[in-house]
């Protein structure tokens, strides 16, 4: 039972989404986390402003129970099942990291830089959180879906436009990673 | 009742999700820098057994523990609507090192931060919803 407190290899993690899609299918619904943010839109009060959130959230309401749960799922990974959690990184990733001056690389689960309540001292990190929060909202609604729904649920129900959608992601994940992503560090 | 179920997919989900080191920010790095075949290997045997369960319950015809026979809607065919969304999805994933799921995993890890990222991707969201009709899908 060792391995459990231990980072889990992607041969674990892989198939394990595979069961959580077919689980849901099993208990009547669509895999799809993104869905949520629309949901989570129309219980603020969208519904007034755009027709897109004029819709029975109830409906919903089932995802908003697995956003739940995966909040606490994270809760639980982090602090019963984990030793330490820190990611062991390709050296190369780490050395490229520091360059950047993120120093927490090799070292931590999250970069310290970006995801500590210190870094929100910096304007300059809450300014790409903001934005690339907005990216991945606005994207993923236009797109139809995001990982869980085109990536994996899409992708394994063979449909062709969320294999778009997926070069899509790669597209602008490489474009940023290699290209933008040092003006916003 | 019937949600308490939905809350235990969810919480296996998170539990994946943080155990797997998918919802770390320097996995996606990583990704993207093609220095590590983990996040492909999470994706690839996801998508490899995903494709094979599929296609059993709609050779078997499964039906949900409802006893509903299970549905899995076609996606609208188009083009651009996922070529430009997915791109704008990637630049802020590659941004933020986080989707939707990894979002709500990071926020019971204790990593506040990231409520920030929840907060304008609903911002995003919505502004999509406002300006939907003006875009080409």
């Amino acid at each position: 039972m060792e391995w459990i407190f231990k980072p889990w290899p992607w041969y674990i993690g892989g198939p394990m989404i595979a069961f959580v899609l077919f689980l849901l299918l099993f208990f009547g619904k669509n895999f799809g986390m993104s869905s949520n943010l629309r949901t989570l839109c129309t219980l603020c009060g969208a519904g007034k402003t755009s027709r897109f959130f004029n819709f029975d959230w109830k409906t919903q309401q089932w995802n908003l129970f697995v956003a739940l749960g995966a909040i606490i799922g994270g809760w639980m990974g982090a602090n019963w099942l984990s030793n330490e959690a820190i990611v062991q990184l390709n050296p190369d990733t780490i050395n490229q990291l520091h360059q950047f001056n993120i120093k927490s690389a090799g070292a931590a689960y999250m970069p310290e830089e970006l995801f500590s309540l210190q870094a929100l001292t910096n304007p300059k990190v809450i300014l790409s959180l903001s934005l690339g929060g907005f990216l991945v909202g606005f994207g993923a609604r236009y797109a139809g879906g995001c990982t869980s729904g085109h990536a994996i649920s899409g992708l394994s129900n063979l449909q062709l436009v969320s294999l778009f959608a997926v070069i899509g992601f790669f597209i602008g994940g490489l474009l940023m990673n290699h290209f933008l992503l040092p003006y916003f560090l | 009742m019937r949600q308490l179920y939905f809350l235990f997919i969810g919480i296996l989900f998170g539990i994946i999700m943080f155990k797997s080191e998918a919802a770390s920010w320097f996995r996606i790095y990583e990704m993207f820098q093609f220095q590590s075949f983990h996040m492909y290997g999470i994706i690839g045997s996801a998508l490899f057994f995903g494709v094979i369960l599929i296609q059993l319950i709609k050779r078997f015809k499964l039906k949900s523990v409802f006893g509903e026979s299970i549905r899995i809607p076609d996606k609208d065919k188009s083009f651009y609507r996922y070529m430009l969304g997915g791109i704008i999805f990637g630049l802020g994933w590659g941004l933020t090192g986080a989707c939707p799921g990894p979002i709500f995993t990071l926020i019971g890890a204790g990593f506040f931060p990231i409520l920030i990222v929840l907060f304008f991707a609903m911002v995003g969201t919505w502004i999509y919803g406002l300006v939907r009709n003006k875009l080409p899908h």
